[in-house]
């Protein structure tokens, strides 16, 4: 017997439709379980008190400023290596071997788990360099583990801009790198700022790595050789513990929230960006 | 004056440029530094086959751990895979452009979503489902690649639609206007051209299932013995290294350095292949 494939196509539409709806069912499901057990406990004083009896009771304000010292060390680091190497490779070079390599280089570090990237640093920040469990080990380690996000994002972000500015430039009596100065760099700024907001997702989304270069201790750091506790590490000690499960869901809801609008204003950003250069 | 920054802009960007390329190098040398010796001493075939980790007892074999992570990664690759595919299928061919830019990034959302999350996730939810309803302790191989295999969507999907979008329009007209249907078009054209870039996303969402840490860590169960079936409790090589790392001193502490070599060279091999499979076809 065979089926007219008109039916065929019905019938097979249908079932990619539904593993789409399953996939975002997903999603949905994960985000409202989440901020559906979490938000009640979120509260000013969650939010501002210090945690006491190992996250038992108190709040998580220590934790919130670790969770953003991170990511911002980690980025004050990355982004100028990151953008730095989408210009060179854009706007300084043709294709050659040399560019070849770093593009592998880059895409093979992409592909690294984080627990290598932590046994990394503990092995090198952490134990070579001295600098102990830190917000230092902690943002280097993590600035390594970001860096092909900023490079992929920048070079998007460059080669967005449109030739003639360069030409222009150029013609002008600019050098190169007072071309990439004031041209290119200027307008590849909201893609660059995509890169950044993914960046520091994922920086506070990871938990093995910070834990093994940045520790647990959840503390005000008060020099950058402090250990600290990020939001991921303190839901995943409090929830594997068994330590509070209230409090680990106020936690997970804060971090979701984050990621959430992290990842809306990079989606926002790169929006607008694209829709300004095809005016 | 000005011709001279410029050639010092130039020198710093590319000293600048490789600092990725240098970072893996450290990262490469470091790792083998400090887990190579260890798996020489003890014995290479020894170190990968034996099935005894004891550290008490100076019993350092992770085969087992492979095997579970083996089993963990197909599991997942058979549920991320296909259903991946269909979703990045889906949003690319059958469903109207400003309908993909909202579900588009909503998917990308999941990837943004910290690993803990779906581990926990699968702690409170999937894991009691599976134990009442199949049996066993619930924290299982089972458990570990279905939330796996939702952990890799993004990384397939997201590839899989570049993949995808990269076939030249002619190619779907030519089929329609031999009268094939949309779906005959897509199956018997489009795919196949697009191959190499889904084979790509598959082997990279691999790489993700085989690496992550903290979610199997929660779902798995974390016993180091051979497992026997879907619903029993194993311990992963990352699983191994992230849960003994903290209390662990001399031989035991190299030994999972060690084991941070076997899955480093797994990662890079997977990586290399889906590089290889990309350049093949030439589809980006």
């Amino acid at each position: 017997m065979r089926i007219p494939p008109r039916q065929v196509q019905t019938l097979v539409v249908g079932m990619l439709g539904g593993a789409t709806l399953l996939t975002l069912a997903v999603l949905v499901f994960i985000v409202v379980f989440v901020l559906d057990k979490g938000l009640p406990v979120v509260t000013w004083t969650f939010l501002a008190a210090n945690p006491e009896d190992m996250g038992r009771a108190g709040g998580i304000f220590p934790i919130i400023v670790g969770t953003l010292l991170l990511p911002l060390l980690a980025l004050g680091i990355a982004l100028p290596l990151g953008v730095g190497s989408a210009v060179y490779l854009n706007e300084y070079t043709r294709e050659t071997q040399m560019t070849r390599i770093i593009r592998f280089g880059t895409d093979c570090l992409a592909g690294i788990p984080s627990i290598i990237f932590g046994l990394f640093g503990l092995v090198f920040f952490v134990g070579i360099l001295h600098m102990g469990w830190s917000l230092l080990s902690g943002g280097l380690t993590l600035a390594i583990m970001i860096l092909p996000t900023i490079i992929r994002t920048s070079e998007e972000a460059i080669r967005a801009v449109p030739q003639a500015y360069r030409e222009v430039s150029c013609s002008m009596g600019a050098t190169r790198w007072e071309t990439v100065r004031k041209v290119v760099l200027p307008n590849a700024l909201p893609g660059i700022v995509t890169g950044v907001m993914l960046g520091a997702g994922r920086c506070i989304s990871e938990t093995a790595a910070v834990i093994f270069t940045a520790g647990t201790v959840a503390q005000m750091p008060v020099s950058a050789f402090d250990s600290v506790r990020t939001m991921a590490v303190h839901f995943y000690l409090l929830a594997r513990e068994g330590i509070s499960g209230e409090n680990a869901y106020g936690t997970a809801a804060v971090l979701i929230l984050a990621v959430l609008i992290l990842n809306t204003v990079a989606y926002w950003t790169m929006h607008a960006f694209i829709r300004r250069k095809a005016r | 004056m000005r011709l001279s920054a410029d050639k010092f802009a130039q020198y710093t960007f590319l000293g600048i440029a490789c600092s990725a390329i240098a970072s893996l190098m450290l990262i490469a040398v470091f790792s083998l530094k400090e887990g190579l010796p260890f798996i020489l001493w003890y014995g290479p075939v020894e170190f990968l086959t034996s099935t005894n980790w004891n550290p008490q007892e100076n019993q350092f074999g992770v085969g087992a751990m492979i095997v579970a992570s083996l089993w963990v990664t197909a599991g997942a690759m058979l549920i991320g895979a296909p259903l991946g595919v269909a979703v990045a299928v889906f949003l690319s061919e059958f469903v109207p452009r400003p309908v993909m830019r909202v579900i588009k990034p909503a998917i990308e959302l999941l990837a943004g979503i910290p690993s803990v999350v779906y581990g926990f996730i699968g702690m409170m939810v999937l894991a009691p489902l599976i134990r009442r309803h199949l049996g066993g302790p619930g924290l299982c191989i089972l458990s570990a690649a279905i939330v796996l295999g939702i952990m890799v969507l993004p990384t397939v999907i997201s590839i899989s639609v570049d993949a995808i979008g990269a076939v030249p329009n002619s190619f779907r007209e030519g089929a329609l206007a031999l009268g094939a249907t949309r779906w005959q078009a897509v199956r018997m054209v489009v795919l196949k051209a697009a191959r190499s870039g889904i084979v790509a996303s598959i082997i990279l969402g691999m790489g993700r299932a085989v690496g992550e840490t903290m979610a199997v860590i929660m779902v798995a169960g974390n016993t180091p013995r051979l497992p026997h079936g879907l619903l029993e409790p194993v311990r992963t090589l990352t699983a191994n290294i992230a849960i003994e790392m903290s209390a662990a001193i001399g031989r035991h502490r190299e030994a999972l350095f060690a084991t941070g070599v076997v899955l480093f060279v797994v990662i890079m091999g997977l990586n290399s292949l889906a590089m290889a499979v990309m350049r093949r076809k030439g589809a980006r």
